[in-house]
């Protein structure tokens, strides 16, 4: 029988991107298909550490040996999503002396660079931690832009000839007797890019192998042909300041606790996190006292927190996974491993692997071993070559800052602009149209934007996790506007309504959880400005009833200068 | 010697300088200390009276018809709406030339830069060809380097809203605009100094090279409207040329923050308390009070370059704004009014200070002291809480004025109240 594509990968994480930028290296054919955007699931909610493995040194060495080599990898391939900032774990004087001992040795034993600092030099690395901390570990911890990575895993799965549908969710498995042989989706607009408006349409897409890459939401793909697979979702939220109070990750140095980590993002620090079990990944509770809980905890190392200016808040599901028969009860006590879970083996369901667990750090090393896997099923003999290839965008990074003007941009703009486009600076901003700032806050420009637009449709939501667009202190309330803007013509009047709409919403659903202090205000500004002076709330143009011009003052004609009129030409 | 007068207005957005300036007219020396920018640098400089009603019903043709209807708490209910007309009066004569929509009652229909239309009661004389009832051919002209306005997709949403005439929108280079990222006020500036600007046909005046610049494109449209970025303090100048050049009316399009209309307002107002003798202090803070032995304030405390210099007078107007303006804060556990810490209701759990819907019912909104009809804050017992403070403008609760349209209507309704009742009271 004749499939529309070799490997069917489902899920647009950092897992199903990694699997399909590896295989369609490798020479296979590729089709993934996400039900919202790249990255909608767990990788676009989590923390940004791009772990050195230190805070898994005692709990889990396995895993932590694993952090350290692909960070070390993802260092070269993928420069321009990571920032080296480094990492301390901090002792507080009540926190354990023992733990921090076990700490040091287990970084060394996992050959994690690890060097003790005293708390006065912890303190000119990161002047804002308290004044009474002990010491601390310095590690190699970074901050990684997951968007960045997972879209540019994506992208370089395309240049390799394979197929990224997203906003294509799968609502059933094609499954006949003990063989699974495809999917059947539901296309938000019709396959291809995104374009609000459009009408959805269904697709069977057959394939030789089915890769279940749906994270927290694999139980229910599984459900989908009658398998079991025992995902244990596990929600932690990040809270997002509006500056950089600290330059470097800050991990509290004792045995695991809620709100120990602090992880400098772009322009804003994230605060982070909570480990609850969830039943629903699509519903749980948002509640006020994990918010409150990152900025009280938190403030016991970085003491400024407390009064700082919180931009919103924010969770994920972590998709654990426990095998059958282990019972733990806590979810901290859940393995971060990963797991493969051949359905042939483990069911005698053939056609499919489920991959559950792991870390967005090891991505790349999971997508090697599942691609392995995969090319085992399929006979294919091509290696791996995913940790020596560059990601697009960090090709010749060095090359890059020599090389490059300014592209008549602000310098601080510039600079921004090449560290979110990397090696593809050229390419996008080099234009002979005038380049003006959309988005103030991130300083992103209109050519960064438009090519976002050019790859991801009308969907301004994938526009901003390309350029962090509408990302920044204001929220978007003086932005979105902008970005949509950007839309027209190529997608009309209705439809940009439709994905201002949208994306605006969208950013007040984390904000709402940062609504106190100066937020508040700003959220007050931003909805004065959509609904007082754009009338956006009462929109004649989204309500059917048709509004009576003639009944309302059509201006004093008693003064309007008649000279003035055209006369017919002059 | 402790600086004294018989009014002290604290905020100089609307409402503050309404205040002073209905103060002022009873007879009053007045002083206005007022810390940072007013609201007005991000508002559109449309004086909105009532677009929606309470239950979002709108737009409304005659705002005037339908203030009995909000709820007694409202601000516009505690003046009443008599109050409300005078207040209005008040504003068309300080605002004389620069300011239409006096001839009638009704509501007008401005578009602005989102593309849709919004009610309003008055409008810059800037906007004034511009209205939406007005059945007149349209042309807009956006520029390459101005993000915030796209002209061809406003002309189509004014369709979509079924605006009751033709509207095409081109975009177009701005001449002289050499930056991308070149800020409002450079637009504005370059019209007018008149400053020479370079065009094909060589060195022209910057008023002459957009005119030409536009009139390629006009195709018969009798009025062709622009960002709000026509000049700023020679607008009426650089209108009136662009006018005479293109054959056709011109108008501005409000827009949002730096809003040049809304700054223009400010220094109409500014120029207005200057005449009425207003003393004007501004940049400093109010920061606390004092009170007599009855409990009335005594004098307030202005922080000077962290001095703290009491100021001293019989009657005392708050008008520092709401949470924009920063006359209401808030924190995890609260919000407060900071300077006398007046009654601000709101649920404990700040999950309750909004809803899910972004334009929904927001409690956040509604945040501001409390006032009886004489505009006096009120504690938590109803009582007044000093017997000579009256509250004006933003810095109440009780109203949204976003989602019904009210902004500076409620601000100048309330500081025309609250100031000419202090003036009264302090010079009776
Ligand atoms: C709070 C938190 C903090 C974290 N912090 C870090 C950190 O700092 N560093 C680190 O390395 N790791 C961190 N992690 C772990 C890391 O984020 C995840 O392990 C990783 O992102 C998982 O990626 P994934 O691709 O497997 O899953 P996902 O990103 O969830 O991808 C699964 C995708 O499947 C899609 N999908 C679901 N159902 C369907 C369907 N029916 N049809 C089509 N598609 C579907 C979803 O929309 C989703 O996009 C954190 C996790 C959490 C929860
Ligand atoms: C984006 C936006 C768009 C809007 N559009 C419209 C519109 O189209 N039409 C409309 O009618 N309304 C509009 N509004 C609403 C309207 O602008 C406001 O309601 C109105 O301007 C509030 O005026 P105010 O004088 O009460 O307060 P503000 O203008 O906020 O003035 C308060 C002043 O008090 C000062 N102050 C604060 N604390 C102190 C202190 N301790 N000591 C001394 N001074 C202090 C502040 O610095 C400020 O100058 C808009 C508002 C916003 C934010």
């Amino acid at each position: 029988m004749a499939h529309d594509t070799e490997v069917l990968v489902l899920g647009g994480g950092s897992t199903g991107c990694g699997i399909a930028r590896d295989l369609a290296m490798r020479g296979v054919e590729v089709t993934l298909v996400e039900r919202g955007n790249l990255t909608d699931g767990t990788t676009g909610r989590m923390h940004g550490l791009l772990h050195s493995g230190g805070r898994y040194a005692v709990s889990d060495q396995a895993s932590a040996v694993e952090c350290i080599e692909e960070n070390e990898i993802l260092r070269e391939i993928a420069g321009h999503c990571v920032e080296t900032t480094g990492g301390l774990f901090v002792q507080r004087p009540e926190d354990p002396d023992d733990y921090f001992r076990e700490k040091l040795e287990g970084c060394r034993d996992c050959d994690i660079p690890a060097r003790v600092l005293s708390g006065r030099e912890a303190r000119e690395v990161e002047p804002y931690l308290a004044e009474d901390v002990k010491r601390a570990i310095q590690v190699p911890d970074g901050a990684v832009d997951p968007f960045r990575l997972c879209v540019a895993n994506a992208v370089d799965a395309e240049n390799y000839g394979a197929r990224i549908e997203t906003h294509a969710e799968v609502i059933d498995l094609l499954r006949e007797g003990d063989d699974i042989y495809g999917v059947e989706v539901r296309h938000e607009s019709g396959p291809g890019k995104r374009t609000h408006g459009t009408p959805g349409t269904t697709e069977e897409i057959t394939a030789e192998y089915v890769v279940n890459a749906t994270g927290a939401w694999a139980g229910q793909i599984g459900a989908m042909a009658d398998l079991d697979v025992e995902v244990r979702p596990s929600k932690g939220v990040m809270t997002i300041m509006n500056v950089r109070q600290v330059d470097t990750v800050i991990n509290r140095c004792r045995p695991k606790g809620d709100a120990d980590i602090v992880v400098p993002h772009e322009t804003t620090a994230i605060l982070g996190t909570t480990d609850e079990e969830v039943t629903d990944p699509d519903d749980y509770p948002e509640e006020q006292w994990e918010v409150d809980m990152m900025i009280d905890t938190l403030s016991e190392l970085v003491p400024i927190l407390e009064e700082a200016r919180t931009i919103r808040s924010f969770w994920g599901v972590r998709p654990l996974y426990e095998p059958p028969g282990r019972g733990t009860t806590d979810p901290t006590d859940i393995t971060r491993d990963f797991f493969l879970l051949d359905h042939e083996e483990r069911d005698g369901v053939s056609g499919m692997s489920s991959i559950v667990g792991g870390k967005f750090t090891t991505y790349r090393a999971m997508a090697e071993e599942i691609s392995n896997h995969v090319c085992e099923q399929l006979g294919v003999r091509a290696s791996c070559a995913t940790a020596e290839e560059a990601l697009p965008g960090s090709e010749n990074l060095a090359v890059l800052e020599e090389g490059m003007d300014d592209f008549g941009l602000r310098s601080p703009i510039a600079r921004r602009s090449k560290q979110r486009l990397g090696s593809r600076s050229q390419e996008v901003l080099e234009t002979d149209e005038p380049n003006p700032v959309v988005c103030q806050c991130e300083g992103v420009t209109r050519a960064e934007v438009q090519d976002a637009i050019d790859q991801s449709g009308s969907d301004l939501n994938a526009v901003r996790i390309r350029t962090r667009a509408s990302m920044g202190n204001c929220q978007g309330g003086f932005c979105c506007q902008n970005m949509a803007n950007e839309l027209h013509p190529e997608y009309d009047e209705a439809t940009t309504r439709e994905a201002l709409d949208e994306l605006f919403q969208e950013r007040w659903k984390g904000e709402r959880h940062a609504l106190w202090g100066e937020q508040l205000s700003q959220a007050m500004l931003n909805y004065a400005l959509h609904a007082t002076t754009m009338n956006r709330d009462n929109d004649p143009a989204s309500h059917t009833e048709a509004v009576d011009y003639g009944a309302f003052d059509s201006g004093d004609s008693s003064v309007r200068p008649s000279s003035r009129r055209r006369s017919g030409g002059d | 010697m402790a600086i004294s007068d018989d009014v002290l207005v604290i905020g100089g957005g609307i409402a503050g300088a309404t205040a002073a300036l209905a103060a002022a007219e009873e007879g009053a020396d007045v002083r206005l200390v007022t810390h940072k920018q007013s609201t007005l640098r991000n508002a559109s400089g449309l004086i909105d009276v009532l677009g929606y009603t309470h239950e979002g019903e709108g737009p409304i043709v005659d705002p005037f018809d339908r203030l009995e209807e909000l709820p007694e708490s409202h601000p516009y209910r505690r003046v009443g709406t008599e109050a409300v007309r005078e207040a209005l009066s008040f504003f068309d004569e300080v605002a004389g030339d620069a300011y239409a929509g006096d001839h009638t009652d009704a509501n007008a229909l401005v578009p602005t830069h989102g593309g849709t239309v919004k009610p309003t009661a008055r409008y810059p004389v800037s906007t004034a060809a511009g209205l939406a009832s007005d059945p007149r051919d349209t042309l807009l002209v956006g520029f390459e380097t101005l993000t915030d306005f796209d002209a061809p997709l406003a002309a189509s949403h004014l369709e979509a809203a079924g605006a009751p005439f033709a509207a095409r929108g081109v975009t177009l280079r701005f001449p002289g605009i050499v930056r991308d990222d070149a800020k409002l006020t450079r637009y504005a500036h370059l019209l007018d100094r008149e400053e020479p600007v370079e065009t094909a046909a060589g060195e022209r005046s910057a008023r002459e090279a957009l005119a030409a610049t536009v009139k390629p494109h006009l195709e018969g449209e009798s009025r062709v409207g622009f960002p709000a970025l026509l000049g700023d303090e020679f607008a009426d100048e650089v209108r009136a040329e662009l006018a005479d050049r293109l054959g056709a009316d011109v108008f501005e399009v409000p827009m949002g923050p730096p809003s040049l209309p809304g700054m223009r307002l400010e220094d109409l107002l500014y120029e207005a308390l200057e005449d009425a003798g207003v003393r004007v202090v501004s940049g400093v803070p109010v920061v606390g009070y004092e009170t007599d032995d009855d409990g009335t304030i005594d004098h307030v405390l202005v922080d000077r370059h962290g001095q703290e210099i009491p100021h001293e007078a019989g009657q005392y107007v708050l008008a520092t704004g709401g949470l924009v303006g920063k006359g209401v804060r808030s924190e995890r556990d609260r919000a407060f009014e900071p300077i006398f810490d007046c009654h601000v209701p709101h649920a404990d759990d700040r999950y309750d200070w909004f809803v899910d819907d972004v334009f929904g019912e927001q409690p956040y909104a509604r945040f501001g002291v409390v006032p009886d009809r004489e505009l006096r804050p009120l504690d938590a017992d109803e009582e007044p809480e000093f017997s000579n403070l009256r509250a004006a403008g933003a810095v109440l609760g009780g109203y949204d004025y976003a989602a019904e349209k009210s902004g500076a209507g409620v601000s100048l309704a309330t500081g025309y109240v609250a100031g000419g009742r202090a003036g009264a009271e302090a010079s009776r």
